[in-house]
């Protein structure tokens, strides 16, 4: 009798690992920039390769710093959610096109709208690489003084704007 | 329209899965045939609706509906209408649909077969199909709908992985799903047997064709998994023992020893809940290989999209589905109880050591798979097993399994004699060794150890194997009558044989140069000269490619000119190798393009692989052999007269 | 030989097979345990030398080169923390690319460079959870308000 229970143990002992093993999301790299000075760039412009625009201009200012690319299936889902987020006006998008082809990334914008304020070209990868970008999308909370508050890995849909995303942006605005 | 028609068809068809897996299932309990015959019309009417799902995924494929997402992310107005078909379950969401089809198509087939069975196990066996087929297309709808809408519609797609722009994994995925959820049958098969608490010779003569028919559509999509992997993936490797092959090689594993165990159950009688226990664990292991895949538990090189949610979902199912089964199985499996031994010798001896062996085999090849998670799940940091572990351990539980193959195959039910069958095979066996160490040598050189063991393994699997037909040939007054089913396990372990010699060969004589080189320049490998001749752009259907030609002569004879290219696909950009491969029986020689190294010099890498083709040789005719085991006439024949007797039976526990 | 005999002969055997296939088992078992380190731990000396092990991190640009016509490389792989620099000589994979998350297999020599004899790149650039799908829905059914 107890015999036939072996089986069905075997399995408890698999599922509870199964289990543990599932709370562990490999995708969630610690990105060890959280608290740390943003890294210094200064990218051209996509649309206007002669205008540069580097990080320091952002200082004394909240920004939201969203990686992506025209190739990107994840940017594409959560380009709503940036339109609406632009248009609440709370905080700026500045887009940092990642690997992509400028002409593509002007079409995208030009047909699905331009949620940033303005969209830097990351030629090299290595401002990318300086922020510690996995893939994309990525999306970084930069406060007043320049410093890394919050990442937020794969695409942003509303909830995580209103709950994650939207109170750290409103305490970091209202920080001297 | 047709993508919401295709989600309309979806949830019409998990509705009826619900009467399908409910309705029969009560109506067994209580005696109520009216719902017990349900079965039938639930089962078509299911089918056809997930058929006409699956054809409103397909049509949107072909039509470029890039408003749908899962189109629109792979599938590319410019990819070949091949691809664009097989783009359908190219990933996620589309393949756990294809999965959904294969349940409905072998719900459909055990239904239309089922004139054999007696109606309440039929429709038992038929309801526990219903319920699977619920949770998948639970599963699929709750999260991963590939009828997902993409507001606004793209302009193009994202194109299928350029990976899967190929003729042989186009049908790799239909051909492993085949046998993973044919194995869903035999489970089936089991739970109702102990839902009956009855499990007789007839019993396992219905459950033998069904297993043996997943069983081979298993082997050959595993061989077609390995035959890509090696002229496309690779880099001329032919098993990788990632996550992702294990997980199908284990249900496979499970899969050969329920096989061999439900043999002993028809004719003897005996095994009774070890073979129910196998039959549970084949399709659980083929549940479990989804899991490992799909919920990114474990980090593969086939980087399908894993996502935790799914993850959990799965889970919940496994626990549901094994986890019942298994319960089941602790309540019932007590009561079936062999009542016959068997000698120290006996066909019965020899396939329990198969069983074990086979087990072992699994249990190795789990430990591996599962041991990174194991680690941290405990917090023991991140570790990986290496490919030499599964290389290296594997061979200890399969070479006595070998051996004693040909040993199970001439031995008798009931009592034997060792030394009798040890009499009757010394010839193949001297001729093995002594082969097994000249052949190589001759051949190739020098042979370890290993590769000696090897050599001799195969050759003795072949003889054995192949003793009594050539036999019969020789010696016209030994008129034994074969059955087909003997002629199946014939060709089927003749097949393992072909497998070992290809395996070994290429494993003991296989020759691998990475080199730099410019045009014009060769280099001398073991007698073959490799020239770099020339390189020019060419172009596909969606993609450009750098085209090199190399020219091979053998003492100073030309052999062949191979045209590797590199190319890059339109849309996503990544660079892929389409290596040159000049393939015969006796070997492969292989080039394969690598990178500009600067100064007009490229990577590039040259290979001689002897044998390799019967590796996949090997499991074509283990696939034959199947299919010719389940045409023995006695699985219909003998079926149907039992079947009136049982079919009264039924009906009097019906009515009463 | 007693009929008692053989089958002690047996025992002893089959138990003698077995306890050379286990420690055979266990022996290949600890060789091809590979442990994953990091680049920040690599550099403070944590993976032990003369070992096998893995390094993963992303490749940083501008820094993967080889001598003109050889087949030798190096490059520098980095966690944003510290790098290390990894020699190879072999075939990239396809999907080998400046900035992209790779994973190299091999030992650490004296002076800190790690000789690679696998280099495999398998990081997906593409984030897709599911609760894309989920809030998509959402923005479509009411346009949201502050």
């Amino acid at each position: 009798m107890w015999r036939s229970l072996i089986p069905i143990a075997v399995f408890a002992v698999l599922v509870w690992f199964f289990n543990r093993g599932l709370g562990m999301d490999p995708r969630i790299i610690p990105s060890p920039l959280i608290g740390k000075p943003a890294p210094e760039f200064s990218l051209p412009v996509l649309g206007d390769r002669s205008r540069q625009v580097a990080m320091a201009d952002y200082r004394g200012q909240v920004v939201m710093v969203n990686v992506w690319g025209s190739w990107c299936s994840g940017c594409r889902a959560e380009h709503q959610t940036l339109l609406a987020i632009a248009a609440t006006g709370e905080v700026p998008i500045i887009g940092l096109n990642w690997k992509d082809e400028d002409r593509d990334a002007e079409k995208w914008l030009h047909d699905l709208g331009n949620p940033y304020q303005v969209n830097l070209v990351d030629v090299e990868g290595r401002t990318a690489i300086n922020f510690g970008v996995y893939g994309a999308p990525e999306t970084f909370l930069i406060d007043k003084q320049g410093n890394i508050i919050h990442k937020f890995t794969g695409p942003i849909y509303w909830q995580a704007w209103t709950e994650e995303l939207l109170p750290l942006v409103r305490q970091a605005k209202e920080a001297t | 329209m047709i993508p919401e028609l295709g989600q309309f068809a979806l949830i019409v068809a998990l509705i009826l899965s619900v009467v399908q897996g409910v309705v029969p299932l009560v109506g067994a309990q209580t005696g109520n045939r009216a719902w017990v015959r349900l079965a039938w019309p639930a089962v078509s009417g299911q089918a056809v609706f997930v058929f006409l799902s699956f054809a409103c995924l397909v049509w949107s494929f072909l039509q470029n509906d890039f408003s749908v997402a899962y189109v629109a992310n792979n599938s590319n107005s410019a990819l070949p209408t091949l691809y664009r078909v097989s783009a359908t379950w190219g990933a996620h969401e589309g393949s756990m649909l294809l999965w959904v089809v294969m349940l409905a198509f072998w719900g459909v087939a055990v239904a239309a077969r089922s004139k054999h069975l007696p109606e309440m196990f039929a429709a038992r066996v038929i309801a526990v199909l219903g319920l699977i087929s619920f949770g998948f297309m639970l599963f699929t709808l709750m999260t991963s709908n590939p009828f997902d809408r993409l507001i606004p519609a793209a302009f193009d797609g994202r194109d299928l992985n350029p990976l899967l722009q190929d003729p042989a994994l186009a049908i790799h995925p239909p051909m492993l799903y085949m046998g993973y959820v044919g194995f869903a049958v035999a489970f089936s098969f089991a739970i109702a047997a102990m839902l009956e608490g009855k499990m007789d010779a007839a019993w396992s003569r219905w459950a033998r064709p069904w297993t043996t028919i997943a069983w081979v559509f298993l082997t050959l999509g595993i061989a077609l998994g390995s035959w890509w992997a090696y002229y496309e993936l690779g880099w001329g490797g032919w098993w990788f023992w990632d996550p992702v092959e294990n997980a199908s090689f284990m249900p496979w594993l499970a899969g050969t020893a329920l096989i061999h165990s439900l043999a002993v159950t028809e004719k003897r009688g005996l095994f009774k809940s070890w073979t129910l226990l196998l039959a549970i664990s084949a399709f659980s292991l083929s549940l479990l290989g989804t899991f490992l895949v799909r919920s990114g538990v474990l980090v593969s090189v086939h980087a399908f999209a894993t996502d935790p949610e799914r993850g959990r979902f799965i889970l919940a199912f496994l626990v549901t589905v094994i986890g019942g089964a298994l319960a089941l199985y602790a309540w019932r499996a007590p009561l079936l109880k062999s009542d016959e031994g068997f000698g120290k010798v006996s066909k019965e001896t020899f396939l329990l050591a198969n069983n074990v062996l086979l087990i072992i085999a699994l249990l190795v090849v789990l430990l591996g798979t599962l041991f990174p998670l194991f680690m941290d799940a405990m917090g023991g940091g991140k570790y990986s097993v290496g490919p030499q572990y599964f290389a290296a351990v594997f061979v200890i539980p399969t070479i006595p399994l070998v051996l004693l193959m040909g040993f199970g195959m001439h031995s008798i039910w009931r009592r034997d004699n060792f030394s009798r069958i040890a009499r009757r095979l010394r010839v193949p066996m001297a001729a093995a060794i002594v082969l097994g160490v000249a052949l190589p040598w001759m051949l190739y050189g020098r042979p370890s150890v290993m590769t000696a063991i090897g050599f001799t393994a195969g050759l003795w699997v072949i003889g054995t194997a192949l003793f009594d037909p050539v036999g019969g040939l020789l010696d016209k007054s030994r008129k034994v009558r074969v059955t087909r089913g003997t002629w199946g396990m014939i060709v089927a372990h003749f097949g393992i044989g072909i497998f070992i010699l290809g395996v070994t060969a290429t494993e003991s004589y296989s020759i691998h140069r990475d080199q730099a080189l410019r045009i014009g320049e060769s280099i001398e490998v073991s007698g073959y000269k490799v020239t770099f001749e020339s390189l020019k752009p060419a172009t596909g259907p969606n993609f450009t490619a750098t085209e090199a030609s190399f020219v091979i002569t053998r003492n100073g004879e030309h052999v062949v000119s191979l045209n590797p290219q590199k190319r890059t696909y339109r849309v996503q950009r990544n660079p892929m190798t389409e290596a040159g491969i000049d393939g015969s029986l006796a070997r492969d020689l292989y080039v394969a393009l690598g990178e500009p190294l600067g100064g007009e010099a490229w990577s590039m890498r040259f290979q001689y692989k002897p044998l390799v083709r019967l590796i996949w040789l090997g499991c074509i005719f283990m696939g034959l052999g199947g299919l010719i085991a389940i045409s023995d006439k006695r699985y219909r024949v003998v079926v149907k007269k039992e079947n009136k007797a049982s079919g009264r039976e039924a009906l009097a526990g019906g009515t009463s | 030989m007693t009929a008692r005999q053989q089958r002690m002969l047996i025992v002893v055997l089959v138990l003698a097979g077995v306890g050379v296939a286990t420690t055979f088992g266990l022996r290949a078992f600890q060789e091809n345990l590979l442990y994953y380190y990091t680049p920040t731990q690599v550099q403070a000396g944590e993976p032990p030398l003369n070992r096998k092990f893995r390094v993963g991190g992303l490749v940083v640009p501008g820094t993967v080169g080889n001598e003109p016509g050889k087949l030798e490389k190096t490059f520098d792989l980095t966690d944003n923390g510290a790098m290390v620099t990894v020699h190879f000589a072999g075939i990239l994979p396809d999907l080998f690319r400046e900035g992209q998350g790779i994973i190299a297999h091999g030992k650490l020599n004296d002076e800190g460079v790690f000789y690679a004899e696998e280099v495999l790149a398998k990081h997906d650039e593409n984030y897709m959870p599911p609760e894309v799908a989920e809030s998509l829905k959402q923005i479509h059914g009411e346009e949201p308000s502050q």
